[in-house]
């Protein structure tokens, strides 16, 4: 569904991305982890057109998208729910979920979908007339998401869902994930929380200093960093705080 | 009657800095960029009353309806022509090119007509006085008044309720992720000039209404009022633009009557002053808009 080639991105002199390849199919959960730094938002921002790669191609549904502005891609089905959620604080919930179904509007099928995220999100329909900045981060997070979902994404693409949740509104957001995926929606997920990622994923890529480091299952993962504990003598827990 | 007569006035002149200081916001809220070719849409719109009003014999609304359109439509090319191609590259690309645009426009009018005042024929209107609670006023200070309130109204209405609205203060806010709802740039940008020159060309019709002239630099002070106006009613905020109008019109009113005889051609010193004391315990504005300063790629 989504192939991305030989990407090269950088901000001014720093080059963030050195030949990046990756591909997420249709109906998968792709995990894309990584520390601090590696990479992982530059690579969301490359696919939906808010950063122009240097080289390197992006295709979507065999149709090359590289360079083209946010709101075409938008429009050819990638939605992404930006890192730190970028909610129009000025505007409403209700206003905010507006924009998320701008181009693909239609009065029978929006009040449909707005009841479908009430549903997924019943905090929404609470606050569905407040200025979207008086939301907590949690609410917040979980607005992005149902902004995002409003457009009818083809793939939806989550940049650290859970960053600065409390335990139990992770376990709320993880759960979500799981239910979309579980819908038949393709994700690409960028999280911090890598094992429950992990948990979750069909397939991962690791990301270092934007460089690819691992691609493979979720079992090829354990057994690469079972391995790495052995040569470097790393107490298991630890090696994968310091791996991912 | 002294005191209706003042307020009157004052609402009068207010309404006029206000509409004059909405338009200039309007493009800044969206591109954070200060278009110095603004007062040049005030300018083209007073010239295309002169040319319709000397040369053609269309009824007055015409020429008015055409003045207004004529600035919606160059400050719309403006963006399509000039700021579109340096948007991208950096704040002071754009900055030199609206002050360039602004030079265009006067050597074109400079150029092709002429240097000195043209006289603008105007409807009666324009010239008759009318009498509201004892107070006797010019008719156009009423219709300043009237048409500010009605256009204050459809633009809330518009920025409210309906989607591009919704989209424009969303792209005030965050930009980049407004595109990231399938908001096209050019949509929102291209929208927001155009509402810019239509509100430059309503000021013309009341501008020009008062000393039925124009001249190749007539766009300067309405340019000026507009900046400073928004600056004291916060830069990142529409509403401010309006109090900031009105708070402008007030003060010019309060210095009118109060300063002298002899100080009176000191008058803008002491805007100028007072202004700059407001906003040295106030930088923000009177109302400080919540949004983010960022940057239009
Ligand atoms: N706007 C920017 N300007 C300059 N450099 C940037 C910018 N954004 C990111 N970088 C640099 O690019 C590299 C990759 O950053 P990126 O945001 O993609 O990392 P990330 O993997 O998302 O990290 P995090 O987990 O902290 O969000 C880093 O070295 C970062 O310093
Ligand atoms: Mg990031």
């Amino acid at each position: 569904m989504l192939t991305i080639k030989d990407l090269n991105a950088s901000y001014g002199a720093i080059t963030a991305l050195h030949g990046l390849s990756l591909e997420v199919e249709e109906g998968e959960l792709v995990a894309l982890l990584g520390t601090n730094g590696a990479g992982k938002s530059t690579t969301l921002k490359s696919i939906c057109g808010v950063l122009k790669p240097t080289s390197g191609t992006v295709t979507f549904l065999g149709e090359e998208i590289t360079g083209k502005t946010p709101e075409a891609i938008l429009r050819k089905g990638i939605s992404l729910v930006p890192e730190g959620r970028e909610i129009f604080t000025s505007l409403t919930v209700s206003e905010n979920l507006r924009l998320g179904a701008f181009s693909s509007y239609n009065k029978k099928r929006y009040q449909a979908d707005l009841e479908e995220m009430f549903e997924l999100f019943p905090i929404l329909k609470d606050r569905f007339n407040q200025p979207g900045g008086l939301l907590s981060g949690g609410e917040q997070q979980q607005l992005a998401i149902a902004r995002a979902l409003m457009s009818h994404p083809k793939l939806l693409m989550l940049d650290e869902p859970s960053l600065g949740l409390s335990p139990t509104l992770v376990n709320q957001i993880f759960d979500l994930i799981a239910k979309l995926r579980e819908r038949g929606t393709t994700i690409l997920l960028v999280e911090q929380n890598a094992e429950r990622a992990v948990h979750l994923a069909d397939r991962v890529y690791v990301l270092n200093t934007g460089n690819l480091e691992f691609a493979g299952t979720p079992d090829q993962l354990e057994k690469e960093l079972d391995i790495a504990d052995v040569y470097f003598g790393g107490d298991g827990e630890g090696h994968h705080e310091v791996t991912l | 009657m002294i005191f209706g007569e003042f307020v009157i006035n004052t609402l009068s002149l207010g309404s006029l800095y206000a509409l004059v200081a909405l338009g200039l916001v309007f493009v800044y809220g969206i591109l954070k960029l200060v278009n110095f070719a603004y007062g040049e849409y005030v300018m083209v719109a007073g010239y295309s009353m002169y040319i319709l009003g000397a040369f053609t014999p269309v009824p007055w609304w015409v020429t008015m309806i055409v003045a207004v359109a004529m600035a919606a439509l160059t400050s719309y090319l403006t963006e399509l022509v000039a700021f579109r191609r340096v948007r991208q590259k950096s704040d002071n690309a754009a900055l030199v090119t609206s002050f360039a645009v602004m030079v265009l426009l006067q050597n074109a009018v400079l150029l092709f007509v002429s240097p000195r005042a043209r006289a603008v024929k105007l409807p009666s209107a324009f010239s008759e006085s009318i009498t509201i609670l004892g107070v006797v006023t010019p008719l156009r200070n009423v219709l300043t008044i009237a048409t500010t309130l009605v256009l204050l109204l459809g633009l809330t209405l518009l920025m409210k309720y309906t989607v591009l609205g919704i989209a424009m203060r969303a792209a005030a806010d965050k930009f980049t992720t407004t595109r990231l709802m399938g908001v096209q740039a050019n949509l929102v940008i291209s929208f927001a000039f155009i509402i810019s020159g239509f509100l430059a060309g309503v000021v013309s019709i009341f501008w020009v209404g008062r000393s039925a002239s124009v001249d190749p630099l007539i766009g300067f002070t309405p340019l000026l009022i507009a900046f400073i106006a928004t600056v004291i009613g916060g830069m990142n905020s529409l509403v401010g633009a309006v109090a900031g109008g009105y708070v402008y019109g007030l003060l010019f009113n309060i210095l009118s009557i109060t300063l002298p005889a002899s100080m009176i051609s000191y008058r803008d010193a002491f805007m100028f002053m007072i202004v700059i004391l407001f906003l040295l315990l106030r930088p923000e504005g009177m109302i400080k808009g919540n949004y983010t300063e960022e940057r239009v790629g």
